[in-house]
């Protein structure tokens, strides 16, 4: 049913509850809702950007923010100078990703384990510094985005617009996901994850295969900062900060790494605990940063993990019972 | 560009690389011995940071602030050990990186709400807030004692590890821990006493800056990567390497802000080297940092050279 239908039933059901979301938000005149929850799929989509280099090809990268960051200044750069042509701001936002991430990439898969962490992050930082320093551009403040992206047939100006783009987005990268994840490509990038002597050994090249994912997951983290700058009608620096690539990676371990759904998940346990937290308490950041220690003590099964764990033992339980009988 | 000013730059980042070594010194053992990726090393320079201004402030002595923050250090840098980081050695670096992301995001909060957003002052005692005239040219004493400070401490590590039965675990822990266990040394105890000493050095450096930067929520963050870059380019789990490498960023760093936009001025327009000797000066140590990883991805100064 699922190569099918291209996504199990649970998806399909969980998408179109997703689609009705701006008709029940325009007939409850509710505008929190529908930019709520475009933030929401914004930050699922660039989880699932990073879950290519971090859930299949084990690449911790602390620095993904910085990709983010790069496609919001793709859309206000461009805005600032009067293009407000969407297909520019796409093509400058991939072409700057891939420039970028390929670079990174290059020199970060020079390292691995702690000095990849900890240089993914320095990039990222510098990317950070930079903008702060770019006092034309708004430094410090940020920058406003004059001119929201363009398409020619539909443009990102309404909040209800990014938010159907950010979902058929979102759609289309999940059928690719499942796709992705069983294809050579994704075979031989969670095989290297697992034994990189290995693979190599088989006569496959790891480390291209690592720059692949690296770079990839770096343009769509951009496209999610494209879609990002359009929804806050602004840019600024400190969505390239390091406490943004962390948020990433809370969400693609609390759904559940290297699964197609679990950075989908993830980020909306994230996004609606933060919610609800902040309703709660004003001092919400406590809180969550000792959900946090406490979910990192547990494990990183995640949720989904957690489900297939469980689902696990229960055909067991059946089985047995089976024999018995 | 005249020479007092170029030997006052000069000192300003040995001021700031002997801070960059005061965190780099514990965390790089950290890194190098327990594998241990601590983002939390930040949040201990604040906590020491606050601690001085608080009780510095309170009893107004210079040096019960500073021997408050000690006594935070390792009183924090213990009880985290005993209760996260002990629990996360085995695992891997996302557990590590997962765990001390929570922990920074949880004690940047808890300042918050103990002292409020706002940032601390704090005014240094008369004895320390002239100035030392050298050479007829004159330089703040306090930064004086920061640079002493520093390398008193650097002296300090240099004989513990080199000279000492503790030293020569730590070596030996940073080439095989698991061999190290198996020799019956209590590897746990080491690992508690190191992560315990490198949380008191973090405050300590908190303390020292405490009067030169302010004191707020979040401030451990930015100092933390720069540290990280220390690190790199030192070697990882190298005391000495961190040493130099803290000296060359805080020197590069200091150097860096003050005379590039100056030089570009030279060579390009004025509006131009406006624009970019910020963010060009801004960008100078991660440049470095790139350059160490494509000569020699091991990082300046090796802990051991086989590997």
């Amino acid at each position: 049913m699922c190569s099918r239908f291209l996504l199990p039933a649970w998806a399909w059901v969980f998408f179109a509850l997703l689609a009705c979301v701006p008709w029940y938000a325009s007939a409850t005149d509710d505008n929190f809702l529908t930019a709520f929850l475009a933030r929401v799929l914004i930050y699922a989509i660039a989880a699932t950007a990073l879950n290519i280099a971090l859930g299949w090809g084990g690449l911790v990268s602390l620095g993904h923010a910085l990709f983010i960051g790069l496609g919001m200044y793709s859309v206000a750069l461009p805005a600032l100078a009067g293009i407000s042509n969407g297909w520019v701001h796409l093509t400058v936002c991939v072409l700057s990703c891939m420039l970028v991430g390929g670079f990174t990439g290059l020199m970060s898969l020079r390292t691995s384990g702690i000095a990849f962490i900890m240089i993914t992050l320095a990039f990222a930082q510098m990317g950070y510094f930079v903008l702060v320093s770019l006092k034309q551009f708004g430094g410090d403040d940020g920058l406003a985005v004059v001119a929201a992206s363009d398409f020619g047939a539909f443009n990102l100006s309404s909040a209800a617009s990014v938010y159907a783009c950010a979902l058929v987005l979102l759609l289309l990268l999940t059928v690719w996901m499942m796709k992705l994840r069983e294809s050579p490509f994704g075979m031989s990038l969670r095989a290297g994850r697992q034994n990189s002597r290995r693979v190599n050994a088989i006569g496959l090249a790891l480390k291209h295969y690592q720059l692949t994912a690296y770079v990839l997951s770096a343009v769509l983290c951009g496209v999610a900062g494209m879609l990002l700058a359009n929804l806050n009608a602004y840019a600024s620096p400190s969505s390239m900060s390091w406490v943004v690539s962390g948020d990433l990676i809370v969400m693609v371990v609390l759904g559940g790494m290297g699964t197609v759904a679990g950075p989908i998940l993830g980020s909306f346990l994230f996004m609606g605990v933060e919610e609800v937290l902040k309703h709660v308490t004003d001092n919400w950041m406590a809180v969550f940063g000792l959900l946090i220690v406490a979910m990192a003590m547990l494990g990183k099964a995640g949720v989904v993990g957690w489900w297939q764990q469980r689902a696990k033992a229960d055909h067991k339980k059946v089985s047995t019972t089976g024999d018995v009988a | 560009m005249s020479t007092s000013l170029l030997l006052a730059q000069l000192l300003n980042g040995l001021q700031y690389g002997v801070l960059l070594f005061l965190l780099a010194a514990g965390l790089t053992l950290v890194f190098g011995i327990m594998s241990f990726v601590n983002l939390a090393h930040g949040s201990l320079y604040m906590l020491g940071a606050y601690a001085f201004a608080v009780v510095g402030t309170q009893t107004d002595s210079f040096l019960l602030g500073v021997l408050a923050a000690l006594v935070t250090g390792l009183l924090v840098g213990y009880v985290l050990e005993k209760t996260v980081v002990a629990r996360l050695y085995q695992r891997d670096h996302l557990d590590h990186v997962l765990a001390t992301f929570g922990l920074v995001m949880f004690f940047n909060e808890m300042v918050r709400m103990l002292w409020g957003p706002q940032a601390l002052f704090v005014s240094l005692p008369d004895a320390l807030s002239g100035t030392v005239e050298l050479f007829g040219f004159t330089y703040p004493s306090y930064r004086f004692l920061i640079i002493a400070v520093g390398l008193l401490v650097a002296v300090g590590s240099q004989w513990l590890i080199h000279r000492t039965r503790v030293g020569m675990l730590i070596r030996a822990g940073s080439v095989n821990p698991t061999m190290v266990g198996a020799l019956g040394v209590n590897i746990r105890f080491l690992n508690a006493m190191l992560f315990t000493l490198g949380a008191a050095l973090a405050a300590l450096a908190g303390a020292m800056a405490g009067p030169i930067l302010s004191v707020q929520s979040g401030m451990g963050e930015s100092v933390l990567i720069t540290t990280l870059v220390v690190i790199v380019i030192g070697g990882i789990g190298s005391v000495q390497g961190a040493f130099y490498a803290a000296l060359i960023v805080g020197v590069a760093d200091t150097l860096g802000r003050s005379y590039l936009p100056l030089l570009l001025r030279q060579i390009a327009d004025r509006e131009v080297a406006n624009a970019a000797g910020p963010a060009l000066a801004s960008m100078l140590v991660y440049v470095l940092m790139a350059v160490v990883l494509v000569v020699r991805p091991q990082g300046l100064f090796p802990a051991h050279k086989d590997k």
